[in-house]
């Protein structure tokens, strides 16, 4: 450290040199203060995403550093929201990382009094067995349907989503396919 | 007197215009997912729609709620017009008026700051925009800024007993939880980025006003005329005025009653307000009695 | 929304959310939009801030109200009274717009002389079947016209409800008519007498606010319409949820077609839809009675013949009459090479419904253990459907249930955390329903789009992947397909045909093989034989030469670019932003726009210009994409003997429509009458005070498991209503669980206002028990003036208002409102009364445990007495 540097380093001639007589300005900045910078700045992409909550359709920027969301916020270039957003809004990547986010699959069997963790693919293959035998034991050939499934699906779901819910479902006879719109 | 010469930015400030709140709360979510606040608890507090209460360290925006039994302007062609709600069927006539009032309080930024004046640690300090900010990496949690403050806002970041007692009992978010003062800090780390701060941005009817605070006073000063002319019931400014107590406030209001209704003081004051003079006497006492010193040694020499 | 389509064409708001900033007349009712639409709710500032009037009328005082500059409160139920009320002093006041009325609305038309209204029949109209509990709507047509298809299987649900009750308007002569709308059977005039009797007094009677304050509503609306102003309703469910539901929404549209606002700049009427896709969630349907783009599903009596089908859903004019092109495209969309000319496209893989197969009919179903297997995506019935018990008895009789969420809502823990288990009526060790819980992939962590409150479909993109076992439900329903496709590849039975048909081969990508959500949305584009991407609609055939899933999104995919994913910035465009995102029907922003322009093709006024003919070009140009045929002149009048669109007049705006004119009487495509009429909720304290027919004469309700309160029940007093909150979201599995929004409105509360807490003994910040034949249930008090009581013909009538986000589970927990609220749905599109019911309030914590069951018994003994 050369001797200047030195001097530097002790705050009373910072407050003399930039006249912070009191140390209430630039000479108590911490080295951290002088180095912060916003988080947005970090990320290696910023996604585009929409609210998920209401229907007005508002606008998001999602911020990820290393795989992780570190910030969502509203996007100025909607017409419709302009970058704002409302406190659902505000909190969705608490929405996407909450602490009470599940990520494994619980399986409780019947008449079971606790959860069981069950794999995801040995899960797909359950459910798939159970619509096959309940649809076999109820078919209406005349009308080609079942009514031993339903399927009642929020209306949070992509237009992708319902579309591929419709289609297999109707395929499948299956006729009790309904939708939050409807409640 | 800015510290800082040519990094020196212009004030930066809020205008929170309380006639366009629609008491949404985003500030306050906006401001907790950005700054990783803490979560402040779950207690119904039955004030209203308000259970934030008060600014705090957990809460660095506060909407307050107020029911009123008065309209919401006062005559002209908007007289008995809003606010008024059916007739008062147990009287059996009569209009009873009524208004909701909603204010996003927060730091207030004082032009002459307590909290900062105070501080012995340096961990307060004022911006190159003008605004205050602590330093968490500084605070040692001494406290002394807390009483400093006329409005109550800076406040200790109490440390959680056991486990449990931590807010909601889950994994506190973000990693802020130790004993030191919390408060506002106008965003800084966005500013220094030219990010507006996180309440400003998303404050869905512009309520919350981010901008230069010169400009943001004008703009407050022909808002007031607007809703004056259309004959409001109580419009006034809040810390627009640079020769208050505190010298005026970088974060100022647009209020629609007293600000006591809104649990603001009325005339705040720094308490630091008289330490020039009190500075002034020390050293006239100090240099009589250096003066008297000197004389003692010159006596002596003779 | 048959409210806005048997009136207007579409099911869908006409108007975008940002040209509410051009109104110079707001009337929300029907909706808090202030506190459940808040950024959307920027506009109707810019508005007030421009100079609007902005008026909200509604049973309680919200932060709407408070941002509004009039506010008018009314007992929860009495909507139709109210806007009824507008309607005739239109009348009276000769506020009509006479020029639009004439030109584009059937109030010339003239009615069969066989009609009878509400005012004949006190309270009911002609057709009406006792014994069937429904009507013959064959008296309520066009003089002239006959119904196509017997009587009882005409058109109706979603596809009458967007325009398709056309279907019926064929044979016999063109419609009669009277310009000057002095027939006494013409529309105009029955509409006039129909409403006659709907006073200010009345209103006051029946809604309890005062005559003044109705009258101030009534006059503003009407002079800020016009020519050179424009008034807009928007309403969200606040009008939906009710036993006439759809007939509040047909109010409106009497309303906005007589002063002319629809189609026109800050004018029309917004519906605004409670969750990201609810609008999606309808236009490509999972509902059980509809298929893409509003067509019906086919009924068990329906022909089995396709082109007999298409005969009988098809309008002879009208773009219903290119139903054959639409259908044909869905089936190929669907089968794909299966389908052929020869097998009618595969028409008779598509399963057949019944009059009723929606959410609260399989809830009964469950009731009586005919539900063996459920799938919830995202839904949350244990707490978020009416009647919660019934839900959650329901779920323990399945068999089995797949929930897919974010977190572990109530429908998944049902069987060991809920009011049921807490009161010993079920245990786990003897609920034998088998649980999948499946976590589900944020929104953030899927492409895909969205279609919003105004119809625009927006593409979100990933950002992250999902973590562990989570996965998008694209991800769950196509390899659920491919499984199950696997399992029955050798398989000769024929109900496995459909299944092996299936078009389903999606491009999957990384680790965990997801789905291209884009391949998708490409699909429900279309394309043609040669597999290029089609642009609009118009291109579709009815040979097989074209595939298209849903044809109203027909062009989101043109030129094969994802037209959804657009984001350019609001400021680089014009103020409709046509670039930004993609809306149905060909990214028009306002429907019926042609509206906008007088019968000759010009502007109404210069202030409210939008779209207009130019003769020059010989086309429609303006600031939005004209919804009407670009080239057809405004003087264009159909040759005898046109089919389809060809057959709609230059000067008919309302293309879906079979005679192109907005609907103020419906002869076709409701359950419950042509015209609006003011009925008391299926539960209410009061009498109807215009008919002696009470409630809605067609309303459904159940068995068993949903009891009722009896009309003018002293027992069950007060009015209840229930909302959301800001800070919430629905049911809470959105909001409950997150810390942020959680600490915000940390406890279920009970709004009442001061008098009716001193009558209960209730204090404010204590507890009070809320109670309905269904069940009780326990909430803090808010004592509140911004609920009011009314009078109603001398009766005071206290309301109750109850937000229904809260539940067994999440951070913060409480009672269900919904466990409240009775089952009994609107007839047109089975939606439950949740917005006025009856109930008792007491104060003090509810019983617990096995009091709690006895307490439920005793108040379904209750409910009998009068």
């Amino acid at each position: 450290m050369g001797f200047t540097k030195l001097l530097e380093s002790w705050p009373v001639v910072r407050q003399l040199r930039d006249g912070d007589l009191l140390a209430t300005g630039k000479t108590v900045q911490s080295a951290r203060t002088r180095a912060l910078r916003p988080r947005l700045e970090r990320a290696d992409h910023v996604g585009h995403s929409v609210c998920p909550y209401c229907a007005v359709g508002c606008a998001q920027l999602v911020y990820v550093e290393d795989g992780e969301v570190t910030q969502i916020e509203g996007d100025p270039a909607s017409p419709i929201s302009r970058g704002r957003l409302c406190p659902k809004g505000s909190a969705s990547k608490s929405l996407h990382a909450g602490p009470l986010r599940e990520y494994k699959v619980k399986y409780r069997r019947p008449y079971g009094t606790a959860w069981e963790e069950l794999p995801l693919d040995e899960a797909m293959q359950m459910i798939a067995d159970r619509i096959l035998v309940a649809r076999d034991a109820d078919w209406d050939a005349e009308n080609r349907r079942t009514l031993a499934v339903g399927n009642l699906g929020g209306a949070t779901l992509d237009n992708e989503e319902n579309y591929l819910i419709k289609k297999l479902c109707s395929a499948l006879g299956v006729i009790q396919v309904e939708n939050q719109a409807r409640i | 007197m800015s510290s800082y010469g040519a990094e020196a930015k212009p004030r930066m400030g809020f205008f929170t215009d309380t006639s366009v709140c629609i008491g949404c709360k985003a500030c306050e979510v906006a401001c907790k997912e950005w700054n990783l606040l803490p979560a402040d608890g779950l207690e119904w507090t039955g004030h209203s729609y308000d259970n934030t209460g008060e600014l705090s360290a957990n809460s660095w925006r506060h909407v307050a709620f107020i029911e009123q039994d008065k309209p919401l302007r006062i005559d002209g062609d908007f007289a008995t017009a809003d606010g008024t709600m059916a007739v008062d069927a147990l009287e059996g006539g009569g209009a009873a008026p009524m208004r909701w009032l909603m204010e996003s309080d927060v730091c207030k930024h004082c032009t002459h700051a307590g909290c900062l004046d105070v501080c012995p640690t340096g961990s307060l300090f004022r911006t190159e925009f003008g605004t205050v900010v602590v330093q968490e990496d500084i605070c040692n949690g001494c406290g002394y800024c807390v009483p400093a403050c006329p409005f109550g806002v800076i406040d200790r970041r109490e440390l959680p007993r056991k486990p449990e007692d931590a807010p909601l009992a889950l994994p506190l978010l973000g990693s802020k939880e130790d004993g030191r003062v919390w408060k506002c800090t106008l965003c800084y780390d966005r500013l220094k980025g030219g990010h507006e701060p996180a309440c400003a941005k998303a404050c869905p009817t512009h309520s919350i006003q981010f901008g230069e605070v010169d400009e943001l006073r004008e703009r407050a000063e022909q808002r007031l005329a607007k809703l004056e002319a259309q004959n409001w019931n109580g419009p006034r400014l809040y810390g627009h005025d640079a020769d208050d107590g505190v010298g005026g406030f970088g974060a100022f209001f647009l209020l629609l009653d007293e600000p006591e209704v809104y649990g603001l003081p009325p005339d705040p004051v720094v308490p630091t307000q008289h330490l020039p003079r009190l500075w002034k006497t020390t050293a006239l006492a100090a240099a009589v009695m250096f003066a008297g010193i000197a004389a003692a040694f010159a006596g002596g020499a003779e | 929304m048959p409210g806005l389509g048997t009136s207007l064409g579409r099911g869908g708001a006409t108007d975008y959310q940002q040209d509410l900033m051009n109104a110079d007349c707001i009337v929300i009712m029907g909706s808090n939009m202030a506190e459940n639409h808040p950024v959307g709710f920027q506009w109707v500032m810019e508005a007030r801030e421009r100079g609007a009037e902005v008026i909200h009328v509604d049973p309680r005082f919200t932060r709407t109200s408070a941002m509004a500059t009039k506010f008018v409160g009314i007992r929860a139920g009495s909507d139709i009274a109210f806007l009824g009320g507008i309607v005739n002093y239109i009348f009276g006041h000769e506020a009509w717009f006479d020029e639009y009325v004439k030109a584009y609305t059937n109030a010339p038309v003239i009615i069969g002389e066989r009609f009878l209204d509400t005012e004949d029949l006190d309270g009911l109209f002609s057709g009406w079947d006792p014994a069937l509990k429904k009507y013959d709507p064959e008296t309520w047509q066009y003089e002239g016209m006959e119904v196509k298809s017997e009587a009882g299987s005409p058109p109706k649900g979603e596809q009458a409800g967007h325009g398709g009750a056309g279907a019926g308007m064929e044979g016999g002569e063109p419609p009669a008519e009277d310009e000057t709308l002095q027939h006494e059977r013409c529309v105009f005039q029955i509409l006039k007498r129909h409403f006659a009797r709907y006073t200010p007094e009345l209103v006051a009677d029946a809604c309890g606010c005062t005559a003044e304050e109705f009258l101030y509503v009534a006059q503003k609306l009407c002079e800020n319409s016009g020519r050179e102003k424009t008034g807009s309703i928007a309403y969200a469910v606040g009008w939906t949820q009710h036993t006439v539901g759809v007939q509040i929404i047909r109010t409106a549209a009497i309303i906005q077609l007589l002063l002319g606002n629809i189609g026109r700049p800050g004018g029309g009427i917004v519906a605004l839809r409670g969750h990201a896709s609810i609008q999606g969630s309808t236009d490509i349907p999972t509902l059980s009675n509809t298929l893409p783009g509003y067509m019906q599903m086919p009924h068990v009596e329906d022909p089995r013949d396709l082109a007999e089908w298409i005969d009988r859903y098809k309008a002879p004019t009208g773009w219903w009459g290119k139903l054959d092109t639409f259908m044909v495209s869905l089936l190929k969309a669907w089968w794909g090479p299966a389908a052929t000319k020869e097998n009618d496209f595969a028409f008779s893989y598509l399963p057949r419904i019944d009059d009723d197969n929606s959410a609260y009919w399989t809830t009964e179903q469950m009731l009586e253990g005919k539900v063996k297997g459920y799938i919830l995506v995202g839904e949350n019935p244990a707490v978020g459907s009416a009647n919660g018990r019934a839900q959650r008895l329901g779920m323990a009789k399945l068999d089995w249930l797949v929930v897919r969420d974010l977190v572990e809502i109530e429908s998944a823990a049902f069987w060991y955390d809920s009011p049921e288990i807490e009161s010993g009526e079920l245990k786990a060790e003897e609920i034998g329903t088998e649980v999948f819980f499946l976590p589900a992939a944020s929104h953030v962590e899927k492409d895909g789009s969205f279609t919003n409150t105004q119809r625009l479909l927006q593409w979100h993109f990933r950002a992250v992947e999902p973590k562990h076992d989570c996965r998008s439900d694209l991800w769950f329903y196509y390899h659920l397909g491919r499984i199950l496709r696997e399992r029955r590849k050798d398989s000769k039975d024929p109900k496995d045909r459909p299944l092996l048909d299936l078009t389903w081969s999606y491009p999957t990508a990384g680790e965990q093989e997801d789905p291209s959500a884009d391949a998708v949305l490409a699909e429900i584009n279309g394309h043609d034989d040669s597999g290029q991407p089609l642009g609009a609609y118009k291109e579709l055939k009815g040979d097989g030469s074209t595939a298209c899933g849903c044809w109203i999104y027909c062009g989101v995919f043109a030129e094969g670019i994802n037209q959804a994913a657009r984001k350019k910035p609001h400021w680089e465009q014009r103020y409709a932003a046509p670039d930004w995102g993609w809306a149905w029907p060909a990214n028009r922003r306002m429907l019926y726009n042609r509206a906008s322009a007088d019968p000759a093709g010009n502007p109404w006024s210069k202030r409210k210009e939008l779209v207009w003919w130019d003769p020059k070009e010989q086309k429609w140009t303006g600031h939005d994409v004209p919804d009407f045929d670009e080239q057809t002149p405004p003087d264009y009048v159909p040759p005898d003997g046109a089919e389809g669109p060809d057959a709609i007049a230059g000067n008919h705006p309302f293309i879906m429509q079979a005679d192109g004119r907005g609907w103020l009487f419906v002869p076709q495509g409701l359950q419950d009458g042509p015209l609006p009429a003011h009925y008391e909720p299926h539960e209410s304290p009061v009498g109807n005070p215009l008919y002696r027919q009470r409630a809605n004469p067609a309303l459904h309700t159940w068995k068993d498991e949903d009891p009722y309160s009896a009309p003018e029940s002293e027992e069950f007093p007060y009015v209840v209503t229930t909302y959301r909150l800001t800070e919430h979201h629905t049911a809470g599995g959105m909001s409950r669980f997150l810390p942020y929004l959680a600490e915000l409105q940390p406890q279920m509360f009970v709004e009442v206002h001061p008098a009716l807490a001193r009558a209960r003994g209730l204090t404010h910040g204590g507890w009070a028990t809320v109670m309905t034949p269904r069940s009780a249930i326990e909430g803090r008090v808010m004592v509140t003036n911004r609920m009011r009581p009314v009078r109603i013909r001398g009766k005071l009538v206290h309301q109750v208002g109850l937000p229904y986000h809260w539940g067994q589970r999440g951070l913060t927990t409480g009672g269900a409102a919904n466990d409240l609220a009775h089952m009994a749905v609107d007839p047109n599109v089975h939606i439950e009364e949740v917005k006025a019911f009856t109930c008792d309030i007491w104060p003090g914590r509810r019983p617990r445990g096995a009091k709690l069951a006895q307490l439920i018994t005793d108040l379904r003994v209750r409910a009998q007495q009068p």
